[in-house]
């Protein structure tokens, strides 16, 4: 099939918008003028003074270990969800627990992050680490309940059975049979939580205390002073963190697709 | 299809977790919300005064309903700060969505049309930005749209313009950073529509003598109507609650109502009226959510 021009205008167009930015920014925290708008030459000049910023360095080690606890109780969490949402038929209460899981995917930043900060004022948890933890497992379930329930339903249920026909206990079948080959979507789960943990601004400014600022916090306030270079050159690190765990989560998911085929030929 | 009882039972018992997860940190947080707004502000740590005790006893707890401080409510209702908020995130989030279908349609259209085995390869591109953090994404466009940013220096270079135009807190720049951030959610719904029309029924209007236009029109608009909606929920919803990128793009002599609701809070103090403030964004927003909740659920566990 030939692709008529303007088809092919419109995706060049698309995706040059969505790109062009990030490679402007990229390029300039290279830069080794201060002024953004010269040219100075090459430099790393920027990565230098950014690892002198104790405090953006001290916020970008909260939001790492932040991210990697919220994933792993996420992925947790999620996948029981959606074995429970796939596989447990019509159970009560379904409604309300599938509604649950799937508005915090759209619900506003302000009021989820808002909720739960009063919730912890409610019951006097001291805010910080654990607060924001928690606040960004409950929005980051959802997402990887979305994600190991659509790798569930496309699963040829056959193999559960033929495992329990083979004498397996239910629970037994699940982690021999079924476990396996959805391991990878679990793994694309986890680092997509991971990603929007690292990301969030919103509900982090509102569950976390004093003296604990995750990288967007820290960020944010800068940024609204005006451009620096500095952020450049953070912004351009995380980039690149994130290219390198799409990466290996689309060869995970990669992974699974052809595992589920060769388990299960259509 | 249920699957096998004894299969069913411990999939049901995998809920119970999750299942209180959720309720005690995203359910019960509400009723906490609906609380403190209507409770009464006050110069204290934390700073409101609740308006129902319910150690105090049945009596007492009645005396206070009697007494409910409905006032944030009103506050809320007569100010003209508050409701021009609203209307302006409506307002915002309307034409944002109409601008993000009409440049997400041809994309998502020609990514259907691409090579099969194309098509991963442009939906992964569409993708990558959305993994990319949302805050440097908006920074990206400060950097160009500042007063001596590319875009200036480009328009000034080829004399479209005479001397530097701003484009940093203005709507425009809102507009652009919306767009930018949002293009992914509507782009992938559409294409997950259109790339499940099969190529024969645009042919077969073609046999029929319809022009492309009308082929298009005819056959295969209406059968993306699916994809329209998710993608219009998907954008409209959050947008009219956009915090972000108004707050760093957009100008400060009108807000939208996240920005007002983060200034109640967080410069003024004013929990009990943050709080009002999320309880009717959150009854304006119900009809999509729950709209968007239905569909979400078909979509994941009604193609059988």
């Amino acid at each position: 099939m030939k692709l008529s021009r303007f088809n092919l205008a419109s995706l060049t167009l698309g995706l040059a918008f969505l790109y062009l930015p990030i490679v402007i920014l990229v390029i300039y925290s290279f830069n080794a003028s201060r002024l953004v708008t010269v040219w100075g030459g090459w430099s790393l000049n920027w990565y230098r003074e950014l690892l002198r910023d104790q405090a953006m360095l001290d916020a970008a080690w909260m939001s790492f270990r932040v991210a990697a606890t919220s994933a792993s109780a996420a992925a947790v969490l999620g996948t029981l969800a959606a074995v429970a949402l796939s596989r447990g038929g019509h159970f009560k209460g379904r409604t309300l627990f599938s509604g649950m899981l799937y508005a915090p995917l759209v619900m506003p930043e302000v009021i989820t992050g808002l909720s739960l900060l009063l919730l912890f004022v409610a019951i006097n948890a001291e805010r910080g680490f654990w607060t924001v933890t928690i606040a960004h497992t409950t929005l980051t379930m959802c997402f990887v309940t979305v994600v190991v329930q659509s790798r569930l339903h496309a699963l040829d249920r056959s193999i559960e059975e033929a495992a329990m026909d083979l004498g397996c206990a239910p629970v037994e079948a699940f982690l021999r049979a079924t476990l396996p080959l959805i391991w990878p979507s679990i793994a694309a789960g986890w680092m997509l939580a991971f990603a929007l943990s690292l990301d969030d601004l919103v509900i982090a400014s509102f569950t976390t205390g004093p003296g604990s600022a995750t990288l967007p916090i820290r960020i944010y306030s800068e940024v609204r002073l005006g451009v620096k270079p500095e952020i450049n050159a953070i912004c351009t690190l995380i980039i690149a963190v994130v290219t390198v765990v799409i990466i290996i989560a689309s060869a995970a998911s990669k992974l699974s697709k052809t595992q589920a085929e060769s388990a299960a030929p259509m | 299809m249920s699957g096998r009882p004894i299969f069913t039972r411990p999939a049901r018992l995998a809920a119970i977790a999750p299942y209180l997860w959720m309720a005690l940190f995203f359910l019960v947080p509400f009723g906490f919300v609906i609380k403190i707004a209507l409770s009464q502000t006050a110069v204290a740590q934390p700073p409101y005064i609740p308006v129902f005790d319910l150690t105090a006893g049945w009596a007492a707890l009645k005396a206070s309903f009697a007494a409910l401080a409905a006032e944030n409510f009103r506050l809320i209702a007569s100010d003209d700060l508050y409701l021009s908020s609203y209307l302006r995130s409506l307002g915002v989030a309307a034409v944002s969505t109409s601008l993000l279908l009409i440049i997400g349609y041809p994309i998502a259209y020609a990514m259907a049309r691409l090579p099969r085995g194309w098509q991963p390869v442009a939906m992964m591109l569409v993708i990558i930005p959305f993994w990319t953090s949302f805050l440097i994404r908006i920074y990206a466009w400060i950097n160009i749209l500042q007063h001596d940013g590319l875009l200036n220096q480009m328009l000034l270079t080829l004399h479209f313009v005479s001397k530097p135009v701003v484009w940093l807190s203005t709507d425009t720049a809102m507009y652009i950073g919306i767009v930018y951030s949002y293009l992914p959610f509507m782009v992938l719904p559409l294409y997950a529509t259109l790339a499940k029309l099969p190529a024969s029924l645009t042919e077969a209007a073609a046999d029929l003598g319809a022009s492309p236009l009308r082929a298009f029109w005819s056959v295969t608009f209406p059968l993306s109507l699916p994809g329209i909606g998710a993608g219009v929920l998907l954008c409209f919803i959050p947008i009219v609650g956009e915090f972000v990128i108004p707050d760093l793009l957009a100008g400060s002599d009108s807000l939208m109502i996240g920005q007002t609701l983060w200034l109640e809070f967080f410069t003024n103090r004013d929990w009990p009226v943050a709080s009002a403030i999320a309880v009717v964004l959150l009854a304006l927003l119900l009809i999509p959510l729950l709209i968007y909740e239905r569909v979400q659920r078909r979509q994941l566990e009604g193609r059988r």
